[in-house]
């Protein structure tokens, strides 16, 4: 009834089964591995050695290593991961004190470089490598030979036909050699029939996919080993030149040299940023971009571009990337006398989506306050891009449209030079005083651009003199990319062939019967789901039908041997079994009763 | 202040355009719902047939064909006219003979008819519900697939337009749709009452032609994935019901007339294989496409982002079917219980991942 079902009862193997029964017929139509028996090994280290290689490669350990490398990835996708972000696993460490120790233990902070997780995939590749390598060898092996001959019982074959023809059998057999290698088979006679084979793509799609994985495993893996990356804070007008010193923060693998940065320097002319104005997604950003001009090595020529987005600017190995944005106030500092002391654009950081950021300037030198002793000051800077009446403390959107400046100044001792590193965008006020205004409060006070702030007692001025943006940049060199890209076309390519290209086998025998008229035979196999190969067979058979046609019945057949004859007339052209028609067209022995077991 | 005065327009334009899409939306759910009770009605009437041809083949006494060399019909007469040859099929050895069901209508005239009229309805409901997603696309001038409100929509234009693709091309598939437009129905609830989001623009990481490339694959993988995990489901429950008739069990009266109805667990295996299979480069194809996009957006292809690694890991689960269908001792029930769990970790990447995980995905808009 149904072609072939692989999917039958699972205590069973119709394969085996079905190669038993075909001989060599059904051998090697794929390089699938044969299941062993787990079978205990005999004593000796090589003997173990060997069970465990064949334990290994089996299909069924590669079926299990597979199921545990995706149990294996959940959990990293589930619990904050150091190579993401690391600040999530410091608050997920302050969080869960009991758990953060049993988790370090398992490595399940950085799951996918974690020595279970590294284990599961090499055991997997090394099983994969184990089972292609000998595969590989086989399917040369058979593309060198022949297709088998055609085994004693083609009626036993998953599809089948016949036919009388007064043809002679050499003819037919020529005549369905000719047709098959036309029909692009691999043909050949072999005794009184001819055997044929086509499909191989399967196996090469098959054998091509899975060296494409290991080739995508050890582009990752090199990616990995000699990548570097680095963040880079720029305020518009300032430039960059790709040395490590240059880097706020530079990570890079295991085998990454200083020397594998590529040359370059650019300078970030100006960055632009728009947003929605109105409507229920006003302030969503619309357009991100920054317009650099950028040199290669050290006496390139200058050119100019735009990075966006999605469009990092790519020189030699390494990309440019456009990571985020923020306002730096131009800020001037004058001391008493009305010597400027200070004057710099302030990165701040954002807040929130609208843009309402926070920072700090920082005189380190040169500053001496009313009485002319050096001191440090720490202007404490928050910034409103677009200010509101009522809203103080935020930001109603993310464009600059009426900036406000809250400062607040201090004096003292910034403690930059105690030797512990220092953020920029904080103060650490240990040290430092607060300036008092005339009522006695501290001193804080909001500036447009233009504007100027008076330190009380002729301690100098602070004026905010306009804002600039900035753009962050991460640079990122990665090895074998290019491979990595190769490889997976060459996995989509080689998959659609493993998956959509059948491998089947068809023979067509021809003899003369008894009576001296001809019998021809065919029949087909395939190794996997084929409702295809009935349907190929009936097509052949109608063409090679045509060249040796039908001879009259001997006498009324009074037999159901499928071997002599089949002339149900119910289609004019060879009708075809499949699955899909299976209730209307044919006439299956089987289902009779069944149907007439119908009450109504 | 004629720039001004024309986005006005252009604006009042849009939200016109995403007043027809919910307009459309709604209506579609609508005869969703008249389709939704019309297989019902299918199935109702069907019951009134009896038709027990699994049973026929499987109880035991009954023709006992297993393993047996497959038999060419030979009729008498037609002698003089002389038949092209006929192709003989032979199941193989060990695997269940059964034939397929009929269908939900079960042979019943009154329940074909509802039938008919349900997969004319659901034709009618899916053009509605392609309307709107299109309106949708209008009002927002790009792909309709920029939040979970949209991928929705869309995901479940794809799922009813692969269904109707399969019925085109006369792939023997009615039986699926009952439990397609059931879930349609749900989707789309979701879709109006907890994701609505009103049309809008992208943000600049999505502004990338990857995103049409990227997310339709996405979206048409999970709605053929959808139509193949319900037909191991189904597998599932006609395969014991097998089972226990091969055993001399007597099933309950409603297995009986439900499953009786479906086609053979050996078909409904093969076409969930024949779905996932084909569907499956075109997955990774997905995958590949995104980590091509992360490249140029994020600065790496891959980053072990909560999406990836869903989308990595529902890829392993299938491929674990795949492998499993090709391996002794797994095929069948284990096989089938492999592609459910792929299909889970498929519906956990989309859903799960937006709603409960934050990761670079997260702009989806929940």
């Amino acid at each position: 009834m149904s072609v072939t079902s692989k999917a039958g009862r699972t205590d069973t193997s119709p394969e085996r089964t079905e190669d038993q029964d075909l001989g060599a017929a059904g051998s090697q139509l794929s390089t699938a591995p044969k299941e062993d028996q787990p079978n205990l090994p005999s004593l000796g280290v090589i003997g173990w050695a060997r069970w465990f290689w064949r334990q290994l490669t089996s299909m069924r350990v590669a079926l299990l290593l597979l199921l545990l490398l995706s149990v294996g990835a959940i959990p990293g996708s589930l619990i904050p991961q150091t190579g993401i972000d690391e600040t999530k696993v410091a608050d997920f460490r302050k969080a869960h004190t009991f758990l953060a120790p049993v988790y370090d233990r398992l490595g399940l902070f950085h799951v996918y470089s974690s020595v279970w997780f590294s284990a599961i995939y090499v055991l997997l590749f090394v099983s994969l490598v184990g089972c292609i390598i000998p595969r590989s060898w086989q399917f040369v092996g058979q593309l060198r030979g022949r297709p088998p001959g055609a085994p004693k019982r083609l009626t036993r074959l998953p599809a089948y036909t016949t036919w009388r023809t007064e043809t002679e059998p050499e003819q037919v057999r020529e005549a369905a050699l000719a047709l098959l290698k036309k029909r692009r088979f691999r043909a050949h006679q072999a005794g009184d029939a001819v055997a044929a084979e086509k499909g191989y793509l399967r196996e090469v799609g098959n054998l091509a996919f899975h060296i494409a994985l290991i080739v995508m495993l050890i582009a990752f893996a090199a990616g990995q080993l000699f990548k570097s990356e680095g963040n880079k804070l720029i305020v518009e007008g300032d430039g960059f030149s790709n040395t490590l010193i240059s880097y706020d923060d530079f990570k890079s693998g295991n085998l990454f040299t200083n020397d594998d940065l590529v040359p370059f320097s650019f300078t970030l002319d100006k960055f632009t940023g728009t947003y929605e104005a109105s409507g229920p997604n006003k302030g969503t950003p619309r357009i991100f971009q920054a317009a650099l001009t950028y040199s290669q090595g050290a006496y390139g020529k200058d050119k100019k571009d735009l990075v966006k987005v999605n469009e990092p600017l790519e020189i030699g190995d390494a990309k440019v990337y456009l990571t985020a944005h923020g306002y730096a106030p131009v800020v001037t500092v004058r001391d008493g006398k009305g010597n400027v002391v200070y004057r710099d654009a302030v990165p701040l950081l954002p807040l929130d989506s609208n843009v309402t950021s926070t920072g700090v300037a920082k005189v380190l030198d040169g500053y001496k306050n009313a009485k002319g002793v050096s001191e440090q000051l720490g202007i404490s800077a928050f910034l409103l891009p677009t200010y509101t009446k009522g809203s103080e403390t935020a930001s109603s959107f993310p464009a600059l449209n009426n900036p406000v400046l809250n400062l607040t100044p201090y004096h003292g001792d910034l403690g930059v030079d105690s030797g512990i590193p220092q953020s920029v965008y904080q103060l650490d006020k240990a040290h430092m005083k607060d300036f008092k205004d005339s009522k006695g409060a501290q001193l804080r006070e909001n500036l447009k651009p233009g504007e100027t702030m008076k330190l009380p007692n002729g301690a100098g001025s602070i004026t905010y003199d306009g804002t600039k943006q900035w753009a962050n940049f991460q640079v990122v060199q990665q090895a074998g990319t290019d491979w990595a890209l190769g490889g997976s076309l060459v996995a989509i390519f080689g998959l659609a062939g493993s998956l959509f290209i059948q491998r089947r086998r068809v023979w067509v025998r021809a003899t003369r019967g008894a009576d001296g008229v001809t019998v021809v035979e065919m029949a087909g196999l395939g190794r996997s789901e084929s409702a295809k190969v009935p349907e190929e067979l009936g097509d052949l058979a109608g063409i090679l039908y045509d060249r040796a046609p039908g001879a009259p019945e001997p006498d009324e057949a009074s037999t159901t041997d499928a071997s002599t004859t089949d002339d149900a007339p119910v289609d004019d052209a060879p009708a075809v079994a499949s699955p899909d028609q299976d209730d209307t067209a044919t006439p299956d022995p089987k289902v009779v009763p069944a149907e007439g077991a119908e009450t109504k | 202040m004629t720039l001004a005065a024309g986005t006005e327009l252009a604006t009042a334009a849009n939200e016109h355009l995403a007043n027809i899409s919910n307009t459309l939306i709604y209506s579609a759910m609508a005869v969703y719902t008249l389709a939704f009770f019309t297989y019902i009605a299918e199935w109702i009437f069907g019951s009134r047939s009896k038709i027990g041809r699994t049973a026929a083949a499987l109880t035991p006494g009954a023709a006992k064909s297993k393993g047996a060399p497959a038999v060419t019909v030979t009729k008498a007469g037609g002698t003089a006219v002389l038949e092209r040859p006929k192709v003989v099929v032979r199941s193989a050895a060990g695997a269940r003979d059964v034939p397929d069901g009929p269908g939900a209508h079960g042979g019943d005239e009154q329940g074909d008819l509802y039938g008919r009229i349900a997969i004319s309805l659901t034709v009618l409901a899916f053009l509605i519900h392609l309307g709107g997603v299109v309106a949708r696309a209008a009002s927002v001038e790009r792909a309709p697939w920029g939040n979970m409100y949209e991928f929705n929509i869309t995901f479940s234009t794809v799922a009813v337009g692969v269904y109707l693709t399969l019925l085109a091309l006369k792939k023997n598939i009615r039986w699926l749709g009952l439990f397609l437009i059931t879930t349609v129905l749900l989707d789309l609830g979701i879709a109006v009452t907890v994701l609505y989001t009103a049309s809008d623009q992208l943000v600049p990481a999505l502004h990338s032609y990857w995103l049409y490339i990227h997310v339709s694959t996405a979206i048409l993988c999970g709605a053929v994935f959808y139509v193949g995990a319900v037909g191991t489901l189904l597998y599932l429950f006609k395969d014991s019901y097998e089972t226990k008739l091969e055993n001399g069990g007597t099933p309950g009266r409603f297995a009986t007339s439900f499953l009786e109805r479906l086609p053979a667990s050996s078909s409904l295996d093969k076409f969930s294989y024949r779905i996932n299979a084909a569907v499956f480069p075109l997955w990774t194809f997905t995958i590949i496409a995104g980590a091509i996009w992360a490249e140029s957006a994020w600065g790496r292809y891959w980053g072990w982002d909560p999406k990836e690694t869903w989308a990595f890991i529902t890829w392993v689960a299938y491929a674990c079917y795949l492998h499993a269908r090709a391996t002794a001792g797994w095929k069948g029930r284990k096989a089938a219980y492999l592609a459910l769990i792929a299909f889970g970790c498929w519906l956990f990447n989309y859903y799960g991942v937006n709603i409960f995980v934050s990761g670079k995905h997260s702009y989806a808009g929940v």
